[in-house]
C-alpha cells in the first residue's frame, strides 16, 4: 500500500537540511507521496526508512510479464476494485488454447488464423494476445514438437500447460529466449515445478482447488523455493464460484495487502461452461472482473471481436475519453457544394460517423466540434454541443470560406437545437440528420444543395 | 506456520428496494404471476457477504407494429409473430421471458400516428395473450408519450404495469397516470449518478411510493459506451448499498435496443471479414452487453433475440446458485 505524505515524513530525518532541494522534510515527503521526487535525493535517510519505503512502494498485485520474440503480455499492478475509482491499467491477455493431441493440420490452422487475426476499432488494431498449448497426450516429445510448431507459426506469448515437469522441460528447450508462463504447480508437483521455473527464470502458475487458504499456503511454499513471479488459478470454474474467487483475491490484495495472494489471475472460461456461448459470456465476466490471463478454448472471429471490444471498453481510462482533434475533416474530395455534417469529438462518435460517411461514397465535410470528448447526447446535456458551441466552431474553422452553400446537418439526437442554431448562424439553414450514424448513407443519398 | 485467509467481506448498510411488477387475480389483476426484483444487500452475485433474494429478470421486447427498421436477424428469428404483438408476446413467454416490454412505435406501418385508443387496444390484446407482467414504453416523443401512456395506464388498470420512460423534461403526466391507475414508472436519465438521484426525488415528490419506481441508468451497447453505463451503474449500486436512499431503485437496462441498432448487429454485408459470422456476432453482441450490465447491478434486462434470452437465462441461473 502506498504511504501518505505524513507517513513518509515520520520516516525522514526531520532536520530540514534542504539538501534534497526542497525547503523542508515535510515538503519532500509530500513530493515523494506524489511520486514527484526520489528518495535517493535525501543523503541522510536511514536504512530502516529505506526498507520501509521500498516495501510500501511494492505494488499490491505483482506485475507479471510473459513474452515471445516480439510481443509481450503484462498483467498485474492494478490498484482499484472499480474502474471509476481510477482506472484499470493492464488489460488481460486473451489467449487461445491448442492441444498436442489435435491433428497437426487442425493445430496449425487454428494457430495461423488466430495469430493473423486483426480487427480495427476506433482507430486501433486489436489482436489475439497469445496461445496456451496443452500437453494432453502426456508425451514429452510430442509436446515439444507441437510447441516448436507453434513457435514457427506465431510470434505471440505462450502458456505451457502440463502436469509433468519432464514434458515442460522438453518444451522449454524449444522456447529459448522467450518467457512463457508455466501452468501449473499444484499440491502434488509444486516442488519440481518450482525448481524448473527457478532454473529457467520463468513465471509459474499455482493452481488451487477453490480454497484460498490452501492456495495461499501453496504459494508460500513456492515462494520459499525462491520464486517471485507467480500467477494464481484459484481453481474455481463455474460462473458464480469464479466471480467470487476473483473478487476475493482482488480484495485481499488491495484492501488487506495480503502479499501471498497479490498476483495476477489466470482463468479458463471454457472449463466452467456448458456451451460455446456460455464460454464467451464467462470470458466477458473475467474481463470485467479481474482476470489477468484468459484462456479460450475456441477461436472464432464472431466472438473474439466482441471480447476484444469489451476489453478495450473496460480498460479505457474513465478520466480520459479517447478524443479526436476538433476541426474540419474531409471525406472523398469535397467541393464547395458538398454536404457539411457536424458531430462531437468523442472518438467513438467520430469513428461511427466517419465509417458511415466513407461507406456512402459521397464526398463530405465533417465539422468535429470540441465537446470535451463527449458523445452527442451527453455533450448536449452538458452544454458542450449546443448552438453556441457549433456556431463558434463554424467561425473558428473558417467554414464559410470553404463552402459555398449555407446548410449544416446536425445529428438527429439534437434536433431541438436547430432553431437556436439558425439564430446563432445568420444566413444558414439547419438540417436535421438521422439519429444514428448507421442511417447516414441513406440520408446522404437524398442530400442535394 | 500455515496462514489462514479470512474471507474479505464488505459491511454494507443499505439495500436495494424491492419492486413488484404485475398483479394476480387475488391482487386485482389478471397476471398468472408477479415478478419481484431488487432486495440485494451486496454487489451482484456475491452471495458470501449478503443477500440477493431475487434473480435478475429477463424482459423480451415486442412492438405494436411491424419493426421494419430492425435487424434482419431479428426478423428471421421471430418471423410472422412480428406482425401481431399478441402472438409475439405469447412466443416470448414460450421462450422463457419473465416480463414483456411493449414498445409503442408511435406510428403504424403506413406512418399514421398511433391514437390513444389504438395503444389501449394493443395493451389489452397483449395482456390477454400472456400471463407475464408488462412494461410499456412510449415512442419517446414527449407529447405523444403522455397521450398514449395515460390511455395505456387506464386500459391496464389493476395490472401494475411499468410505464416509461419518465425523463427530466417529461415525467409529470406519466407519474400522474401511474398514481391514478395504480401502476409503476421507469425513471430514465442519461448516464449520470446525480441526474438519476434528482429525477427519483422529483418523482417521489409527486407522492408515488418508491417501491413503484424502476431506474433506467441508460445502457450503452458493447463498443458504444458500455463502459460509461457500466461505471455509472457500479457507482449507483455502491451508493445504494452504503445507504443513499434515492439510488436504491432496481435498475432496468434496455440492452436489446442498444445492441441491435449497432452496425455489428444490423449489417451482414460490407463489413470487415474480421467481424466473423453475422448471426453469431449479433447474438453475442447482445448477450455480452447483457452479461456486462448484470455484473454491474442490472435487475431487469430487456432483450430482443430469443437466443440471447436462452444464454442469459442460463447464466443467471448459475450465478444465482448458492444464493
Amino acid at each position: 500500500m502506498p504511504l501518505s505524505g505524513l507517513e513518509i515524513y515520520k520516516l525522514l530525518p526531520k532536520t530540514n537540511c534542504k539538501e534534497c532541494g526542497f525547503p523542508t522534510c515535510l515538503a519532500f515527503a509530500m513530493k515523494l507521496a506524489a511520486k514527484q521526487a526520489e528518495l535517493a535525493a535525501c543523503p541522510h535517510v536511514s536504512e530502516e526508512a529505506q526498507a520501509a519505503l521500498a516495501a510500501a512502494a511494492t505494488p499490491p498485485i505483482r506485475l507479471i510479464t510473459i513474452s515471445s520474440d516480439g510481443r509481450k503480455i503484462e498483467v498485474g499492478n492494478e490498484t482499484v476494485m472499480f474502474r471509476h475509482e481510477k482506472t484499470f491499467y493492464h488489460e488481460p491477455g486473451l489467449l487461445v488454447r491448442v492441444k498436442d493431441t489435435q491433428p497437426l493440420e487442425e493445430f496449425e490452422e487454428v494457430i495461423t488464423k488466430a495469430a493473423s487475426y486483426s480487427v480495427e476499432r476506433v482507430g486501433m488494431k486489436l489482436n489475439v494476445s497469445g496461445f496456451a498449448v496443452e500437453n494432453v497426450s502426456g508425451d514429452p516429445a510430442l509436446f515439444a514438437e507441437r510447441v516448436e510448431a507453434l513457435r514457427a507459426r506465431a510470434d505471440l506469448p505462450r502458456v505451457l500447460i502440463s502436469k509433468d515437469p519432464a514434458a515442460m522441460e522438453a518444451a522449454l528447450a524449444k522456447l529459448q529466449g522467450t518467457v512463457p508462463l508455466l501452468y501449473a504447480a499444484d499440491k502434488d508437483n509444486w516442488q519440481a515445478m518450482a525448481e524448473l521455473a527457478k532454473k529457467h527464470n520463468l513465471p509459474l502458475a499455482v493452481r488451487g482447488q477453490n480454497d484460498l487458504t490452501a492456495l495461499a499456503n501453496l504459494v508460500e511454499q513456492v515462494k520459499q523455493a525462491g520464486l517471485e513471479d507467480i500467477v494464481l488459478d484459484p481453481g474455481a470454474r463455474g460462473p458464480v464460484d469464479t466471480l467470487i474467487s476473483l473478487t476475493q483475491l482482488r480484495r485481499l490484495a488491495l484492501k488487506k495487502n495480503f502479499r501471498l495472494l497479490g498476483y495476477p489471475i489466470i482463468t479458463f472460461p471454457g472449463e466452467g461452461a456448458a456451451s460455446e456461448a456460455e464460454e464467451v459470456v464467462l470470458a466477458a465476466q473475467h474481463i470485467a472482473k479481474y482476470g489477468g490471463f484468459i484462456v479460450l478454448d475456441r477461436f472464432d472471429p464472431a466472438t473474439m471481436y466482441p471480447l476484444l471490444t469489451l476489453r478495450l471498453n473496460i480498460y479505457t481510462d474513465p478520466q480520459k475519453p479517447i478524443q479526436m482533434e476538433p476541426g474540419i475533416y474531409e471525406f472523398g474530395e469535397p467541393t464547395a457544394d458538398s454536404p457539411l455534417l457536424t458531430t462531437t469529438n468523442f472518438s467513438l462518435t467520430y469513428f461511427s460517423v466517419a465509417g458511415e460517411v466513407e461507406s456512402s461514397g459521397k464526398p463530405c465535410w465533417l465539422l468535429v466540434c470540441d465537446s470535451e470528448g463527449m458523445s452527442v447526447l451527453t455533450a448536449w446535456a452538458a452544454g458542450n454541443f449546443d448552438a453556441e458551441v457549433i456556431a463558434k466552431m463554424v467561425k473558428q474553422f473558417n467554414i464559410e470560406e470553404k463552402i459555398a452553400h449555407r446548410r449544416i446537418v446536425i445529428p438527429g439526437l439534437v434536433a431541438v437545437i436547430s432553431g437556436e442554431l439558425e439564430d446563432e448562424l445568420s444566413g444558414w439553414e439547419v438540417l436535421v440528420g438521422p439519429r444514428e450514424a448507421v442511417d447516414l448513407p441513406v440520408y446522404l443519398k437524398l442530400w442535394h444543395t | 506456520m500455515p496462514v489462514t485467509v479470512e474471507t474479505p467481506t464488505e459491511k454494507w448498510t443499505g439495500s436495494v428496494r424491492k419492486v413488484t411488477l404485475g398483479a394476480t387475480a387475488e391482487q386485482g389483476g389478471t397476471r398468472a404471476r408477479t415478478v419481484t426484483v431488487g432486495g440485494e444487500t451486496t454487489l451482484p452475485f456475491l452471495h458470501f457477504e449478503g443477500k440477493m433474494p431475487n434473480p435478475p429478470a429477463i424482459a423480451i421486447e415486442i412492438q405494436d407494429y411491424y419493426p421494419e427498421d430492425w435487424s434482419p436477424l431479428l426478423k428471421e428469428a421471430w418471423g410472422e409473430a412480428l406482425k401481431d404483438p399478441a402472438i409475439w408476446a405469447e412466443r416470448a413467454e414460450g421462450y422463457g421471458a419473465d416480463l414483456i416490454t411493449l414498445r409503442l412505435r408511435g406510428v403504424d406501418n403506413e406512418d399514421n400516428e398511433t391514437t390513444p385508443e389504438e395503444a389501449a387496444t394493443t395493451v389489452k390484446n397483449v395482456l390477454a395473450a400472456t400471463g407475464l407482467p408488462l412494461i410499456v414504453r412510449g415512442p419517446g416523443q414527449a407529447e405523444l408519450d403522455n397521450e398514449l401512456l395515460v390511455a395505456v395506464a387506464e386500459a391496464a388498470k389493476g395490472e401494475r404495469i411499468a410505464l416509461g420512460l419518465c425523463e427530466g423534461k417529461n415525467y409529470r403526466t406519466i407519474v400522474a397516470a401511474a398514481l391514478a391507475h395504480d401502476q409503476l414508472v421507469i425513471s430514465s436519465t442519461p448516464m449520470d449518478v446525480n441526474l438519476s438521484k434528482q429525477l427519483i426525488i422529483l418523482i417521489s415528490d409527486m407522492a408515488l411510493p418508491l417501491d413503484r419506481i424502476l431506474m433506467d441508468p441508460t445502457t450503452g451497447a458493447l463498443g458504444y459506451g458500455i463502459e460509461y453505463g457500466y461505471s455509472v451503474m457500479e457507482r449507483l449500486r455502491i451508493a445504494a448499498l452504503t445507504g443513499d436512499t434515492m439510488t436504491q431503485q432496481p435498475m432496468i437496462c434496455f440492452v436489446g435496443e442498444e445492441s441491435w441498432r449497432q452496425k455489428e448487429s444490423k449489417a451482414g454485408e460490407g463489413v470487415p471479414e474480421a467481424w466473423g459470422d453475422w448471426a453469431k456476432r449479433g447474438v453475442t453482441w447482445e448477450a455480452m452487453t447483457a452479461t456486462t450490465v448484470l455484473h454491474s447491478g442490472a435487475d431487469i434486462v430487456t432483450i430482443r433475440h430469443p437466443e440471447t434470452g436462452e444464454i442469459v437465462k442460463g447464466l443467471i441461473g448459475k450465478l444465482m446458485a448458492g444464493s
